[in-house]
């Protein structure tokens, strides 16, 4: 006795037998992917509604059945079993068991080996990035023991040091680099212009204005902003070419002949930004007061000469040299973070995009305290 | 057994890269239900092919059919439909590294289906309890071995059931117990849903293990210098090249070279 026929996307449920005894369900037409939500929904509807004593799923007229058309059936099956109703499938074809037979129940059920990731708490945050600083703090203080020994090799040694990398690396963090630090610093001495001259004018101070451009870019504005864009170009570059080289197992290849990959990949590079930060920190003083002097003569009416005038007065070569030691340190910095970083790199492409951020981030925040520091020492000193 | 119904056409189809040829004129088809080899030397093309078949790269001249449709001359709508009717397995197999191997699997199936987070769950479960990986669903691709990752590209190419799975080089680098496991998963696949199967492999044990029918490609031929049952091949071809390749036999002008080596 056929009691009910549902229909839905390409698929037909008929019901055979009576509610709470033995019951027949005829699947027609195609289970598949894109319909097993509505045909799981009507075949567990309707095992709730007709309660069956014993129930058998007729597959005779099943057209298309794919694996996950198979999960449906399992599950059915499943279902049933865990009701204590006996249960059977009838006229399964040779495809359909074919397919079926490539499911692993326990599979379905089995429980993940790890937890999942799920997001974590406030505190745990917190706790997290304090270990996470502190083994920061461990490891780069090791790595410049190492480069500090690498470095020493090398002075001892000066012919295993690659020359050809530290003037590749010079030129690529150094030249390279002179259009966007130019630039960027010329804004910067225009703008400390521009906020200078409003007040200058009102006391009539105007012939200092080339001393507090020059003022502020030699001792601050100069060095951090040379330091950030390096930091930004060059830092993260070195931790994306390590890191790179690392999950590629090329730093093992080189430890495997032989190689101190200290000495043979950081130090060339830590050695050329020693070099070449200071300079390119000239370059951006002089960029900057340049940008001061085009407001001089611009808006305040100045001539060159009485710009220049007051600049040897106002800065002296103790602030000039103290100026560069502290961009060298920027530039260890830099460099170390950034290949530190990299030799840190685990994985995939996806860590090397994750220590390429992290060495720029962590090396601009490493420089501001530094420099802090600097402030702090110079002021007494001075 | 295998329905003789072409379900890929390669028509007279050339590929360069640039002003380099690397395939010319290279036609065939691959059956419904068959599992078919692209096979031959470093170099030959293999990949190249795979990539045109795919549509990855356009072909210089020629097209490919996939169930009737011309993957080149189609509109979007129609290639979209052809793509999610095949899977593709790439040679690294191309996990995304961010996401859990149950993500991965879940990508296609969430983009494309409405269903249920639960139904995709279980779906993502059944499918990774297909590849032998139960359980390691929140796992990370780094977290795996390359037989695993491989083993889970497979489940993410297979999520949406594709009618046509492209396996590339899949039993490459694995040791012979992990291959031999990735060769009967294919089996099982092939002769469990019917899936058509084009693979690339140099390895000789995948080609007579699961090989239904086979080409070689020739670097210098830049096309296909032999085709047919594997076996059959390998007990009748009288190509040398083809010899070679079945004997793991350098050729002739390589020997030179390696006796010249050797003084």
């Amino acid at each position: 006795m056929e009691d009910e026929t549902r229909r839905g996307h390409g698929h037909t449920i008929r019901v055979k037998g009576k509610k709470g005894g033995e019951i027949t369900f005829s699947v027609e037409g195609r289970i598949a992917l894109d319909n097993i939500g509505v045909v799981m929904q009507a075949i567990k509807g309707l095992m709730d509604e007709m309660l069956p004593s014993k129930l058998t799923v007729d597959l005779s007229g099943l057209e298309y059945l794919d694996s996950a058309g198979a999960l449906v059936l399992v599950e059915v099956e499943n279902r049933a079993r865990s009701a204590s109703i006996p249960f059977r499938f009838a006229n399964l074809s040779q495809e359909t068991e074919g397919i079926m037979a490539l499911l692993d129940r326990d599979a379905i059920s089995r429980k993940p080996l790890v937890a999942g990731r799920g997001a974590s708490g406030f505190i745990e945050e917190v706790g997290d990035v304090a270990l996470g600083l502190s083994r920061d703090f461990v490891t780069f203080m090791t790595f410049l023991g190492e480069l500090l020994i690498a470095v020493v090799y090398c002075v001892r040694h000066p012919r295993s040091l690659r020359w050809g990398d530290v003037f590749f690396y010079m030129k690529r963090a150094g030249v390279d680099g002179l259009p966007i630090v130019g630039l960027i610093n010329l804004l910067l001495g225009f703008v400390i212009g521009i906020m200078a001259s409003e007040q200058l004018s009102q006391y009539e101070f105007n012939v200092f204005l080339g001393s507090l451009v020059a003022i502020a870019m030699v001792k601050e504005f100069g060095p951090i902003m040379t330091a950030i864009l390096v930091a930004g170009r060059s830092g993260s570059a070195f931790a994306a070419e390590i890191g790179t080289m690392k999950v590629n197992e090329e730093v093992d290849a080189l430890v495997t002949m032989g190689f101190d990959p200290v000495r043979f990949l950081a130090v060339p590079k830590v050695l050329a930004m020693i070099i070449i930060v200071p300079v390119l920190t000239l370059y951006a003083d002089f960029l900057g007061i340049l940008g001061g002097l085009i407001v001089g003569v611009a808006d305040l009416g100045l001539a060159p000469y009485t710009y220049f005038h007051e600049i040897p007065g106002s800065i002296t070569i103790f602030d000039v040299l103290t100026s560069l030691v502290k961009t060298a340190v920027f530039a260890l910095i830099i460099s170390g973070i950034g290949c530190q970083k990299g030799f840190q790199a685990r994985g995939g492409a996806e860590a090397v995009g994750k220590i390429t951020t992290s060495a720029a981030v962590s090396a601009i925040f490493l420089i501001i305290i530094v420099d802090a520091a600097f402030a702090m020492v110079l002021k007494y000193l001075s | 057994m295998t329905e003789r119904k072409p379900i890929i056409v390669v028509d007279a189809l050339s590929a360069r890269y640039d002003d380099d040829v690397i395939l010319e004129d290279v036609s065939f088809e691959v059956y419904h239900g068959e599992t078919f080899i692209i096979m031959g030397e470093s170099g030959c093309g293999k990949s190249t092919l795979l990539k045109h078949m795919i549509g990855l790269h356009r072909p210089y001249q020629g097209r490919v059919v996939i169930n009737g449709v011309d993957i080149f001359a189609a509109g979007d709508a129609e290639l979209n439909n052809v793509r999610m009717g095949i899977g593709v397995l790439f040679q690294t197999a191309a996990l995304f590294g961010s996401m859990t191997l149950a993500d991965n699997v879940a990508l296609p199936i969430r983009e494309y289906m409405h269903l249920s987070p639960e139904t995709v769950d279980l779906i993502v479960r059944m499918k990774l309890g297909m590849v032998n990986l139960a359980g390691y669903g929140n796992h990370l691709p780094s977290e795996l071995s390359g037989g695993m990752r491989i083993r889970a590209g497979l489940a993410r190419a297979m999520a949406l059931d594709p009618r046509i799975l492209f396996l590339d080089e899949p039993s490459a680098g694995l040791d012979p117990v992990t291959a031999a496991e990735i060769d009967i998963l294919i089996k099982r696949v092939n002769e469990g849903m019917r899936t058509t199967m084009v693979i690339i492999t140099q390895e000789l044990e995948s080609i007579f293990n699961i090989g239904s029918r086979v080409i070689m490609l020739d670097k210098k031929e830049k096309g296909i210098i032999a085709e047919g049952d594997p076996r059959e091949l390998r007990d009748k071809s009288t190509d040398p090249r083809v010899v070679n390749f079945f004997r793991r036999r350098p050729m002739a002008s390589e020997k030179k070279a390696v006796t010249a080596q050797n003084g």
